[in-house]
């Protein structure tokens, strides 16, 4: 085999498939109300998130798995899953970087990550989440100077319980929907970020995260509030090894934008997609949601969704604050039986509200693709703007892309248009880049990159560099 | 509603000579009418329009019993002027006249089909509802080659001894190959609080054309479901156009299915609605062989707190190779009390084809009524010429000259 095709084959494989062997500390498998006193007990928690968490699962008990969306899995068991489960050298959690288990850190290496590399020397905040837990985060120092809170959100709980208490919950409240109730029930930790008045974060902040024990579902929580007049931008980074069984992913971010301020969140989601043959991957359920609470706020959403066996998601905006300015950017690539239903909502309730949507879906082999987005403007919305913009790519003939917009305008001030496309790329495209010399698979990646252009110059640097790379490997093997 | 639905449905048997086994079948529908009701919110393609609710609100109670004894007088006023025509008149959901005065008597044949059940491609209780208390039901046969010298016209008319009933319809047509067919539906109500469920079944053959133009434009409250199954063989086209306008309530719903290749579908719409009239149009052009072709135009005025509703589906089989699908939406909203929802689907199967949706709602442009009474218009003569521009551009979609400037006409759009 020559160097090159070694190259190919080792791009092909999911390169983040790994496990790492670290003791774990687990709750009993099940759920129910002892779980979950006892993930509110090791994390110390108080009273009244014990409580939050148990109103929470009162609603659950009443609420019915929905199963309106497009790509249908087997029941999952909920009383077969861990609901907690984190490394044992975490339960004293570690005081410094230095202290941390020596194989996390290996492990996070793998990722490209360095943690303590990176404390010293990129620009970006990380706080990095394990199976259950979060196990470090950098630059604390810095970010403090400016009054700026990044942490787990675990100990948000208990240091800053006036914030967490006022915002938990409100954009996404416990009587959500089935996964959101669920995770407020049960989640165990995410990242917690509080941006003072009229601060612009100084550096990227990040969170990676991670599933590593099987049998374990991930319910992380993200809470961000950005204070009037603040910027903050936000990235998001997924994986998980390979496994042959699914594993539930049902995270809640909640995003809070004042007057004036902006919060850019962007992810790039590359959990297992399961193997060639559909088996194993992630349930990749999780439910987004901003409120732009404030005159001007803005809240934009970017995300790179190529991982997962199923995507469930529509990162949705609320636009509350008169002016304000909702945005999605998208791009969803299927490869091999992946399936995907994603999209995302945009509620104007404000006057002279704006927004935004562009998605870009792409798949191949035999996944599924589906937009789903919802575009509401009220009767008090004076003066509001939609412009909707989803294109989709077919490679072959096994796969499908469906496109499924509801567009409501109750107000003869305001103005939507939306546009939606399908084709497939062309041969004379294909024909042009073949003839200046690159093979089949480089001149489909250069069209797909092309085509999702528009998205990825709304990633951060560093992070566009990496989605151009993942689109490219997520298609390999999709074409001739 | 249980007691009255099995009260009035053996009331009607009774009066049809039917075989124990038809009306086993009709029992049979019927008692899925009762399980499911009908369709509500919950169900996604009802999703924006209510039905169970707006019978409530606007009807309350409704009996399904209708005397089909008696003869109603044909009233030759309702007849279209200017135009020569076939015709069918309903009355009251009873049909008075069949008429096919111009045509070559051995090319067109009229058969009783009112003992089969229809298996309506549609899985809404309403089919269910239809079936059980439809009681004459014909169908009309369009001979191989032949093509209709003037349009036929079907008059649904219903007038003031009905109230808060239901009435079901059923007709189906079969074109032959090379055959075509101009058909007008016109409605003319003079009767309130009704509830009228009508089903067509089109079946093309080859080369087979079909011109069908819905028109409801006379005010009325009643409440009105028209659903449409129209399938394809090769070459065939099928052109409908919808103008709804009248009354109180209406949803047209058109199921395509293309099955032969080249074979082409082009659906038109036009809303023109005011006061807390609530309209819907349901389309779904199924592609499911290569090389067909549809094409779709919706556009919507709406005053005061009127609703329009557009839900337009492509799908596209993995076999429908080469498929071009084309669906566009617009409305303009007059009024801060009126509302447009939309709901353009796609659902593609196939790699090498050409499908897009638009979708554009919002008001009337200020710029260009300030451009037009810059140049002497008054406020209200530019409003109407933006209108009608708007409006005209569907109705030129329609290739028939002589129906196009019947409906130009109806509409009030001058040239």
């Amino acid at each position: 085999m020559d160097n090159r095709q070694k190259e190919i084959n080792n791009l092909k494989d999911y390169k983040y498939g790994f496990s790492t062997d670290i003791e774990n500390i687990q709750a009993p498998k099940g759920l129910n109300e002892d779980v979950i006193k006892f993930i509110s007990n090791i994390k110390k928690e108080p009273e009244w998130m014990l409580e939050f968490r148990l109103k929470a699962f009162e609603r659950f008990k009443v609420l019915k798995e929905p199963d309106w969306q497009k790509p249908k899995f087997p029941k999952i068991d909920y009383q077969d899953l861990y609901y907690y489960s984190a490394p044992k050298s975490m339960k004293d959690k570690p005081k410094s970087l230095d202290e941390l288990d020596p194989k996390l850190l290996e492990t996070y290496k793998k990722l490209g990550i360095p943690l303590q590399e990176q404390a010293r020397l990129n620009g970006i905040a990380v706080d990095a989440v394990f199976d259950s837990v979060s196990v470090a985060t950098t630059f604390k120092d810095e970010l403090t100077k400016q009054g700026i809170i990044f942490c787990p959100i675990s100990e948000a709980i208990q240091n800053h319980p006036e914030l967490v208490k006022k915002y938990l919950g409100s954009v996404i409240p416990t009587s959500d929907h089935f996964f959101a109730t669920l995770n407020s029930a049960v989640f165990t930790d995410g990242s917690f970020v509080y941006i003072p008045e009229g601060v612009r974060c100084p550096m990227e902040l990040s969170t990676y995260f991670r599933i590593n024990a099987s049998n374990t579902g991930q319910f992380e929580r993200t809470l961000i509030i950005a204070d009037k007049g603040s910027y903050v931008s936000y990235l998001e980074g997924c994986t998980a090894p390979m496994r042959d069984e699914n594993q539930l992913h049902a995270a809640n971010v909640e995003l809070v934008a004042l007057d004036d301020a902006e919060i850019k969140y962007s992810t790039v989601q590359n959990w297992y997609p399961g193997d060639q043959d559909g088996k194993g991957g992630i349930y990749n359920f999780v439910t987004k949601r901003g409120l732009c609470k404030g005159k001007n706020s803005k809240i934009s959403w970017t995300q790179v969704e190529t991982g997962s066996a199923i995507t469930w998601k529509y990162p949705s905006c609320i636009l509350k604050g008169d002016n304000s300015v909702g945005e999605f950017y998208s791009i969803a690539i299927t490869n091999n039986h992946q399936k995907a239903d994603t999209g995302t909502k945009m509620i104007h309730l404000g006057k002279n509200t704006k927004s935004k949507i562009i998605s870009k879906g792409i798949s191949a082999g035999s996944s599924d693709m589906t937009y789903r987005g919802l575009v509401d403007i009220s009767s008090k919305a004076k003066n509001s703007t939609n412009y909707t913009q989803c294109d989709s790519l077919l490679m072959g003939n096994k796969c499908g892309a469906h496109t499924v917009p509801y567009i409501k305008n109750k107000n003869s001030e305001s103005n939507i248009a939306h546009e939606a496309t399908t084709s497939k790329i062309s041969e004379e495209q294909l024909h042009y880049c073949q003839q200046r010399g690159l093979n089949p698979e480089e001149a489909v990646g250069l069209i797909v990159n092309g085509f999702c252009k528009e998205v990825l110059q709304q990633l951060p640097m560093e992070f566009a560099v990496e989605a151009q790379k993942l689109v490219g490997i997520s298609l390999e093997g999709s074409v001739g | 509603m249980k007691e009255q639905l099995q009260k009035d449905f053996y009331n009607s048997i009774k009066n049809l000579n039917l075989s124990q086994k038809d009306i086993e079948i009709k029992k049979f529908c019927l008692d899925n009418f009762i399980d499911r009701g009908f369709p509500n919110r919950k169900v996604e393609d009802w999703k924006f329009s209510d039905l169970s609710q707006i019978i409530k609100n606007n009807i309350g109670e409704l009996s399904f019993y209708n005397d089909q004894a008696s003869t109603n007088k044909v009233d030759t006023s309702v007849f279209v002027d200017g135009l020569e025509h076939n015709k069918i008149v309903f009355i009251n959901g009873r049909i008075e006249k069949i008429d096919f005065d111009y045509e070559k008597k051995d090319q067109i044949e009229i058969i009783d089909e009112s003992e089969t059940i229809n298996e309506f491609k549609n899985s809404n209780s309403l089919s269910d509802l239809n079936n059980a208390f439809t009681n004459k039901c014909f169908k009309i046969l369009v001979k191989k080659g032949y093509q209709l010298v003037k349009p036929l016209i079907i008059y649904h008319t219903t007038n003031s001894k009905i109230w808060s009933k239901n009435i079901n319809l059923r007709l189906n047509f079969e074109l032959d190959k090379d055959s075509s067919l101009r058909l007008i539906d016109l409605f003319n109500d003079t009767s309130e609080k009704n509830f009228l469920n009508i089903f067509y079944n089109f079946e093309l053959k080859e080369n087979a054309v079909l011109k069908n133009y819905k028109v409801d434009k006379f005010e009325n409250k009643n409440i009105k479901y028209s659903f449409n199954n129209i399938d394809q063989d090769k070459n065939s086209i099928s052109e409908t156009f919808i103008l709804s306008s009248g009354s109180n309530f209406s949803k047209n719903e058109i199921n395509c299915n293309l099955n032969g290749v080249y074979a082409s579908a082009f659906v038109n719409g036009v809303f023109s609605l005011n006061n807390d009239k609530h309209h819907e149009i349901r389309s779904i052009i199924n592609h499911l062989t290569e090389n067909t072709k549809s094409y779709q135009l919706i556009k919507s005025v709406l005053e005061q707190s009127s609703k329009a509703v557009y839900q337009g589906k492509i799908f596209v089989n993995s076999d429908a190779q080469k498929t071009d699908g084309y669906q566009l939406s617009k409305a303009i909203l007059l009024n801060k009390e009126s509302e447009f929802n939309a709901k353009p689907e796609l659902e593609i199967y196939a790699d090498d084809v050409k499908c897009s949706h638009g979708s554009a709602s919002g008001s009337l442009n200020e710029d260009s009524i300030f451009y037009l009474m810059s140049r002497g218009l008054s406020y209200q003569q530019s409003r109407e010429l933006l209108i009608n521009g708007f409006l005209l551009d569907v109705v030129e979609k329609i290739t028939d000259s002589e129906i196009k400037n019947l409906i130009k006409n109806m509409l009030g759009i001058k040239e």
